[in-house]
């Protein structure tokens, strides 16, 4: 494959660490902001990104130049306007924006002051994990070096634009990569989400005009500046554009990330680019893109991984990074698993959420215990119901926790049915 | 309680004044402020936290309704390492349970508690994002991945070892 190919990560993984700004304008690094700021009106950008088709990577998939084109367009300078990097990566089976944030953190640098110009925001923050202490260190090391090399400050390249970026370490919760939770966060409060509208783009951050993009988002700004819109939709393999840090967890033999054409199916990814299944697994069902999407049977592994075909298939591509459950893992265990993270990172707002994600955990406990009722499956089945949809909280978290374990009752429902009938987990002895 | 050696030294009440002072409002720092106080002294207490309050002249309720709300910020003596170790899906597949169970038999506590010596917490913590290394834990600030029972028993043998 050569760097055209795989422009996200093209810079990473070199023997001396992240290139610093000498070495990241002697890759290419600096040309795309250059281009921007010196021959492009902010319109212009928004056009040629909206052009691009880029959506968002961070598990909505909305549209990037879309999303910016709420944002008021007032003359600059008239009033405060943010521009939020989302680097709260804590999707379970999620690890692709640490490797973008520790691996080229001037790549993301480089991304934000062209979203920032393109929606005349003056002021950049990234919201970085607590936990991602070696991420944290080299992003305030690019961040100093780009301000002091002139890259960030006032009258950027002489075109009176000016940009700074600050970073925020999170305390540390889920719901913070929600981007209303995630503003409120930043403005020192409990980080429950907002009702909406106003949208962020509108009244966000201090009630200013703010908009939150994922790292991964931000990361392919510079390459779609200087490469075209043209270039970046001839990347993708089916209708979505662009190339995709994709990645697998589980029992295969070599689990990873790997940035592949959009469109990849699954199947390639686990094959051939994590090696298959570790010998005497085989693979029984996955998440395709984290834990708050549905599951998928083995059989659909052929499913082209873009956005689309995933939701056709019955889930969500989410973050694009599958997590793989094989026949000797039990897979009740494994949805206890996933709701006690749900039940645990609620933010306690809504009813429903904080009081029935707990009851859904209790109850698989149980079941995987052996200790079940048959009526408890009912119950479950209840929760998905009522829980599922959008619009019975505020936020997606509850239908995000439903979509493992609606598909899950459904995929899983003998394994369901031995646990309750053999009061045991019939999977304890292999496992 | 906020006798006089429980008081924030001059220099970190400076670092937290001007934390305030660079955000918009003081209370967007509170965050920031509670891990600087946090780096100090390894937790928060009851008067660090009413002192940290009145610089970003919140209320300590308000504050402490942050520090609560957060899963970084200990609001109880922690030892003087932290064990971080993953308890989210990946590293469940992966064999967790079994590390952790060793963990607390080596240990000799369970997640949650400090070793009577005071070397070392144990706590579980989601997603490190390091699932293609699972299972993962944070040792204070450092990474390890790929554990099984045995290196994850060397590990907590070494912090217990390591001089204070
Ligand atoms: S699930 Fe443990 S590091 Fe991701």
């Amino acid at each position: 494959m050569n760097v055209s190919e795989r422009p996200l990560t093209a810079m990473i993984g070199l023997p001396d660490g992240p290139p610093d700004c000498a070495a990241y304008g002697r890759a290419g690094g600096w040309q795309a902001v250059r281009r921007a700021l010196r021959d492009m009106t902010p319109e212009a950008v928004i056009e040629t990104v909206t052009a691009s088709k880029l959506r968002g990577r961070g598990g909505a998939g909305f549209g990037t130049g879309q999303k910016w084109s709420f944002v008021p367009r007032d003359p600059p300078a008239t009033r405060r306007k943010y521009l939020v990097a989302n680097a709260d990566e804590m999707e379970p089976g999620t690890f692709k924006d640490r490797l973008l944030l520790e691996g080229n953190p001037l790549q993301l640098v480089e991304g934000m002051i062209i979203a920032g110009y393109a929606i005349q925001a003056g002021h950049g923050v990234i919201f970085l994990r607590g936990e991602y202490h070696l991420a944290l260190a080299r992003l305030n090391h690019a961040i100093a070096e780009a301000r002091q090399v002139g890259w960030l400050g006032e009258n950027i390249l002489g075109s009176g634009f000016g940009f700074e970026i600050h970073v925020h370490a999170s305390g540390g919760r889920y719901i913070c990569g929600e981007e209303t939770a995630l503003l409120t966060a930043l403005e020192g409060r409990r980080a429950q989400p907002r009702s909406k509208p106003p949208f962020p783009q509108v009244g966000g951050l201090w009630g200013a005009p703010s908009v939150v993009n994922n790292v991964e988002t931000l990361c392919n700004l510079p390459h779609i500046v200087a490469n075209g819109a043209e270039w970046f939709l001839s990347l993708g393999l089916g209708p979505d554009s662009g190339t995709k840090i994709y990645g697998v967890s589980g029992r295969v033999r070599r689990p990873g990330a790997w940035e592949l054409p959009m469109g990849t199916p699954l199947r390639e990814i686990v094959e051939h680019h994590a090696g298959g299944m570790r010998d005497g697994y085989r693979l029984r069902a996955f998440l395709p893109g984290g834990a708050s999407t549905a599951f998928l049977d083995a059989g659909q592994v052929d499913v082209a991984m873009e956005y689309g075909a995933v939701e056709k298939a019955g889930s969500r591509l989410g973050t694009g990074l599958a997590i793989l459950l094989d026949d000797r893992t039990c897979p009740v265990g494994m949805l206890h698993n996933l709701e006690h993270f749900f039940a645990q990172e609620s933010c306690g707002w809504c009813t429903p959420c904080r009081d029935g994600l707990p009851w859904v955990e209790r109850l698989l406990d149980a079941i995987e215990s052996g200790t079940g009722e048959p009526e408890d499956l009912d119950r479950l089945h209840d929760h998905a119901r009522l829980l599922g949809p959008m619009g019975r909280t505020f936020c997606a978290h509850a239908p995000g926790a439903m979509a493992p374990l609606a598909s899950g009752l459904k995929l899983f429902r003998e394994e369901f049915d031995a646990h309750i009938r053999q009061r045991a987990c019939p999977l304890r002895e292999t496992a | 309680m906020s006798t006089a050696d429980t008081l924030l030294p001059p220099d970190l009440r400076a670092q937290i004044t001007e934390l305030a002072r660079a955000e918009h409002r003081p209370r967007a720092a509170s965050v920031s402020a509670l891990t600087l106080v946090q780096a100090h002294f390894g937790w928060v207490s009851d008067a660090h936290l009413a002192e940290t309050a009145s610089l970003l002249g919140m209320s300590p309720a308000d504050l402490d309704g942050i520090a609560t709300y957060f899963n970084l910020i200990f609001r109880r003596p922690v030892g003087r390492h932290v064990i971080m170790l993953c308890d989210s899906v990946s590293c469940w597949i992966m064999g967790r349970d079994a590390v952790c169970a060793r963990l607390q038999a080596r240990l000799g506590i369970r997640p949650g508690e400090t070793t009577a010596d005071g070397a070392v917490t144990l706590l579980p913590i989601v997603c490190l994002g390091h699932c293609d290394h699972a299972p993962a834990m944070l040792v204070d600030h450092t990474l390890h991945g790929d554990l099984d029972a045995e290196t994850a028993e060397h590990l907590a043998d070494t912090l217990r070892q390591a001089a204070p």
